[in-house]
């Protein structure tokens, strides 16, 4: 396998407290991204869940660690990163159109305007705004707001789209709509995403990753779930796949009860730098999770 | 119904209008009067004082045909001391128009600047805020003295009245454009100076609007005192010169043209600042 395309180490972001003595909200976190991977991050608010798409993104440093793209560290933001922001962040002065085009125009300036304008047609067909363009934000819903989101950052054609609970905003209806037209550009796009989410289906409807962290202060990474489910996988069928109740009781669990415990009944081999990945409901599990969360889940099984 | 709330609103102002013309047409009705004073001292004051009546304020109708007079020939020119109204409003609004336009180009550039930096602003804003309460015909003297130019120094005080409202509302503006909309444009790698054209100005554009509005207000509040103090020309001298006529009917005919002027450009700047404001 070639090298990742996303290489955290060791980052760590602490707060300095009023009487001197620091506050850690997350340390030694640890994560590799692949080219073409889906990788979501939950965890509690407070975990540090959004500094970590901020340092990623470059928007914020981080304490300490590194983080490398393509092999190179990162040194603030970059074309190559882009983020599709909760509060999708439209520029309500600009229509649709310029919204997508000012970001186009960011990352190829020497482009004329008329490839521009094609540019952004393709992406706004591609996220079913068309017929939209001339609009303003103030004119659109919530979630034709976010498709210019996602359709402003897939058009500068970035190594990495990086999400933060992009759909938290959404009611139910649009939000599984949505959902369901991510998976299927990134299919088309081979997109590599790291995404942050509280939303248990959500992520196992859209990752091949789940990153699970543990509660701030002192967060770190517990564990790596991997979706085990085929990845032609649709909204309105995943729950009849055979792995998806032990997957998701599994995250459940985490979020309820793990999450808080896990930094007292750490495993005794837990190293921040390789967390175990865990596959719930395969009956082999591999020997990176043999101690802690097999147990869990043979709990998980006898339930279901 | 639907016709009352179109017409209601109008017809009564008409309304107030006229009551307002009736009552004063009342108080200052003309009788003829016995003559109250010495003749020596009527030759001197003239026959209306003289003659005892209620009031030399003259009546609606009066004022009425004055301002038919001026309306009709605005621009006429006889000498220093008798100009039409046109002409002394052009004046005013010219100065107006100088004074506000160079506090512009100086005050929306430096507040950009001030508003970029959390420092800057800390670092101007006690200044600011000691410049900002002067009245601006304190000045006047200064610049009497420093320009040696009535007319110079009358579009100095001007600059320096506008300049305010325009530098605090662009530095707040600038500094309150919204966090994400700069992340945006920082993990667009957007420029410095495609930043502030492209993402802060449009942002800022509806307070930075306002605060210009509000500098036009008081430009044209100072320019009318200004000019009775210089004198020359304008609109503030007009008023003031026709007061040492004793023409109350030319002053009530000034101060409705500064009224109506002062309108039109609030009108104006709150119609620019329609444009730029942006809905969310």
């Amino acid at each position: 396998m070639s090298d990742p395309l996303i290489k955290i180490e060791g980052i760590a972001k602490r707060f300095a407290g009023r009487d001197g003595a620091g506050m850690t909200v997350f340390e030694d976190v640890h994560l590799t991204v692949e080219q073409g991977e889906f990788v979501c991050l939950i965890g509690h608010s407070g975990c540090g869940k959004t500094t970590i798409l901020n340092i990623l993104a470059g928007l914020e440093p981080s304490s300490d660690g590194y983080v490398f793209v393509g092999g190179r560290e990162i040194r603030g933001p970059s074309l190559d990163r882009a983020v599709i922001f909760q509060s999708h962040a439209l520029m309500p002065w600009l229509t649709v159109a310029g919204n997508i085009a000012f970001a186009v125009k960011s990352r190829w300036p020497e482009w004329d305007a008329a490839r521009v304008r094609e540019h952004c047609q393709k992406y706004i067909d591609l996220v079913n705004l068309t017929g939209a363009e001339k609009k303003r934000p103030a004119e659109l819903s919530g979630g034709m707001k976010q498709r210019v989101g996602i359709a402003r950052a897939l058009a500068i054609q970035p190594k990495m789209l990086l999400m933060d609970e992009p759909f938290s905003a959404l009611d139910a209806l649009t939000r599984g709509m949505l959902q369901e037209e991510v998976l299927r550009i990134c299919a088309e796009t081979h997109q590599t995403v790291f995404m942050i989410t509280h939303d248990v289906d959500e992520a196992i409807l859209l990752a091949d990753k789940i990153v699970l962290m543990t509660n701030g202060p002192q967060a770190q990474i517990a564990e790596i779930v991997v979706n085990t489910l085929p990845r032609s996988r649709s909204r309105h069928t995943v729950h009849k796949e055979p792995h998806y109740y032990p997957i998701r009781n599994h995250l459940v669990d985490f979020l309820v009860t793990r999450s808080r415990q896990f930094r007292d009944e750490r495993p005794a081999d837990y190293d921040p730098k390789n967390p175990p990945l865990v596959t719930p409901g395969k009956d082999e599990p591999p020997p990176a999770a043999s101690s802690g969360p097999v147990r869990h889940e043979k709990v998980v099984n006898l339930r279901h | 119904m639907k016709g009352l709330q179109i017409w209601g609103a109008p017809l009564l102002s008409i309304a107030i209008l006229l009551a307002f013309l009736a009552a004063w047409h009342a108080a200052t009705r003309q009788e003829a009067g016995a003559q109250v004073v010495d003749a020596e001292y009527a030759k001197l004051v003239g026959k209306e004082a003289a003659s005892g009546k209620k009031s030399a304020f003259p009546t609606p109708a009066d004022v009425g045909k004055k301002i038919w007079g001026h309306i009709t020939d605005p621009f006429y020119d006889k000498g220093p001391n008798d100009k039409g109204i046109g002409i002394q409003l052009a004046y005013s609004i010219a100065r107006v128009l100088a004074g506000y336009l160079l506090a512009a180009l100086v005050a929306i550039p430096l507040g950009f600047l001030i508003g970029m930096s959390p420092l800057v602003y800390r670092a101007f804003d006690p200044f600011i805020q000691v410049l900002k309460p002067i009245s601006p015909l304190a000045w006047m003297p200064l610049a009497l003295f420093t320009l040696q130019d009535s007319g110079v120094s009358a579009i100095f005080v001007i600059f320096i009245c506008s300049m305010w409202p325009m530098l605090i509302n662009t530095a707040f503006g600038v500094a309150a454009v919204r966090k994400e909309w700069l992340n945006v444009a920082k993990t667009l790698e957007v420029g410095p100076v495609r930043k502030a054209f492209r993402v802060i100005l449009p942002a800022a554009a509806p307070t930075i609007m306002t605060g210009m509005r509000i500098s036009i207000g008081i430009a044209w509040l100072v320019i009318v005192a200004a000019e009775m103090l210089v004198g020359g020309t304008g609109i503030g001298y007009f008023v003031w010169n026709e007061w040492n006529n004793l023409s109350i009917a030319n002053i009530i005919s000034g101060i409705l043209a500064i009224g109506l002027v002062g309108m039109v450009l609030d009108l104006t700047l709150a119609r620019m600042t329609k444009l730029v404001t942006f809905p969310e």
